[in-house]
């Protein structure tokens, strides 16, 4: 198990948005739900290898910006063409106003 | 038993039109017949990312393995000849005869051959994987290109082109290149992107003539320039694929006329995707015909919901993208609809301009900028088009205002 890595200040993300975060030479994207929980992913959609955080994020689904597809980035699960493989999803919690993300 | 369903034409159409059948649960048999060797694939990278690949792959749309799984049986290969409507069957070029109960037409549309004499094996066009790879053997420094047609497949393939060391050409009859759907404004970065890459680009002059001895092709323009190159690649547009549905009597306008529902004037056969003209309701029902990937896959998919008897209308916004260099143009709507234009800067070079109709309603909204820049707009933008929203200027020029807030107005 590796340890949780501080993605940035709880209020750096909107709600019902999304945010970059690279860590490690690895690319992921971290959200703030509409109640305000917050989830991380990826950060690459798994059709063109496009950062999702340029995307559009609308209740529970992320909307990849080139060609539209979309992911429940809660689960990670692919919900429709033309993307069919799923996203990984990492444990994430907030502590004194920080968002942890732990990357396995 | 069942016929079944049979769909011809296994491009983005139909490949997602077979998938949709049996993610809606239908079990019976599903055909897809195609022309080409392949598995359904996507065109948009032939002119992008696979262009300038050393070895271009496909990207399947569903691989064999995932055909077979689903059961759904492709003939490759194979051209559907005719259709004997009153039998319900389709004759294909190997003599075989497939029983259908619906019919799916999804034959797509093929590249609008350029009308004169002297084209020879130096001249070539681009629509298929086949056309790629025969395109990228030439696309080598040293190599001289010329692109005849300043539209989206002939400027991507001149960026592509460019890339890997060619010099380009690009030849274009009317006054600016994206004449048909493109603001001025886009047009004009794109054109400067062209030229800082090196392109040559020849407005307002149209071909006098071709000679093309099949080591060279000498092109002369009607104002007398003459272009000499190794390659000339003709993007001048496409027509649709309607010859198998005219034959069988169905309805032709600009493309397979289908309603609503996709559905031709013969109740158990429909047309989709590139190859048909249909009523499109944020319009007020003006008959278009589309030629762009996300509209293949949507009406794949509604087609496929309507063959098991949805009997659901069409609803969508026609949205385009292309990438040329580390720029990227989306289009939501039809450009044409609007009346006045409000512009919205997103920061680093990138816009979006809004065009709204005489009475203030958004219509469509087009923008450019790197990478992603404009993504997210364009689709907050796409869904203000389809709630047929007149969200107030003011706001939609100010980048202090959200636009996800005009969509909750
Ligand atoms: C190079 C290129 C780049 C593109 N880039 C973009 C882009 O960036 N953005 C965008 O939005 N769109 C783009 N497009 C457009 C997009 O690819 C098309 O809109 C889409 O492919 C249309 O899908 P379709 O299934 O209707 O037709 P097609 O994909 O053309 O498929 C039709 C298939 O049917 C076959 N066929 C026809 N008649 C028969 C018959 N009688 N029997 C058997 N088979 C038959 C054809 O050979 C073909 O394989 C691009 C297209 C090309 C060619
Ligand atoms: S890159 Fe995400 S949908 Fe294509």
């Amino acid at each position: 198990m590796s340890d949780w890595v501080a993605a940035c200040a709880a209020g750096d993300i909107d709600e019902e948005d999304v945010m970059r975060f690279d860590h490690g030479g690895r690319t992921f994207a971290i959200y703030r739900s509409p109640d305000d929980e917050y989830f991380a992913t990826d950060g690459l959609c798994t059709h063109e290898k496009v950062h999702l955080a340029d995307g559009l994020v609308m209740d529970d689904i992320i909307e990849c910006p080139k060609h539209n597809g979309r992911f429940n980035y809660k689960t990670g699960d692919a919900r429709g063409a033309p993307v069919c493989v799923n996203l990984r999803t990492y444990p994430v919690k907030v502590d004194a106003g920080k968002v942890l993300v732990q990357i396995g | 038993m069942a016929r079944g369903m049979v769909i011809v034409g296994a491009g983005e159409c139909g490949g997602r039109a077979a998938l949709a059948l049996r993610d809606l649960g239908y079990e019976g048999p599903v055909t897809l017949v195609g022309d080409e060797p392949h598995p359904p694939y996507e065109r948009p990278p032939l002119s992008k990312d696979a262009m300038v690949s050393d070895a271009p792959e496909i990207r399947a749309i569903a691989s064999d393995e995932v055909l077979a799984e689903k059961s759904i049986r492709h003939i490759h290969s194979v051209q559907a000849v005719a259709i004997d409507r009153e039998a319900h069957k389709v004759r294909l070029s190997d003599g075989s005869v497939l029983p259908y109960d619906k019919l799916l037409l999804a034959t797509g549309s093929t590249p609008r051959k350029l009308p004169m004499p002297g084209l020879g094996r130096r001249c070539v066009y681009l629509r298929t994987f086949a056309d790629a790879l025969a395109i990228r053997a030439h696309l080598r420094a040293g190599r001289r290109v010329a692109i005849v047609g300043g539209g989206f497949i002939g400027l991507e393939l001149a960026a592509a082109a460019r890339k890997l060391g060619a010099a380009v050409t690009v030849i274009e009859a009317q006054p600016r290149i994206l004449m048909r759907g493109v603001p001025a404004e886009i047009a004009e970065i794109i054109h400067d992107a062209h030229v800082a890459e090196g392109v040559d680009i020849l407005c307002c002059d149209g071909i006098a003539s071709i000679a093309d001895d099949g080591n060279e092709v000498r092109v002369t323009l009607a104002g007398g320039r003459e272009i000499v190159a190794d390659l000339a690649i003709i993007g001048i547009g496409a027509v649709p694929v309607t010859g198998l549905a005219a034959e069988a009597g169905l309805v032709i306008d600009n493309g397979i006329a289908v309603d609503a529902e996709l559905r031709t004037g013969d109740p158990d056969i429909f047309a989709a995707g590139d190859c048909c003209s249909f009523p499109l309701a944020v319009y007020g029902g003006r008959r278009v015909r589309l030629e762009a990937w996300r509209n293949a896959q949507e009406q794949g998919a509604l087609a496929a919901r309507n063959m098991l008897g949805a009997g659901e209308a069409h609803a969508a916004v026609p949205w385009f993208w292309s990438d040329q260099y580390g720029l990227s143009l989306q289009i939501a709507g039809l450009a044409d609809e609007g009346r006045s234009i409000v512009r919205r800067d997103l920061g680093d070079g990138a816009f979006i301009l809004f065009h709204l109709a005489e009475d203030g309603r958004l219509v469509a909204a087009s923008g450019i900028g790197p990478g992603n820049a404009v993504a997210r707009d364009i689709r907050l933008a796409e869904m203000l088009i389809a709630k047929r929203a007149q969200p107030a200027p003011e706001a939609l020029g100010s980048q202090a205002i959200k636009l996800k807030s005009l969509l909750a107005a």
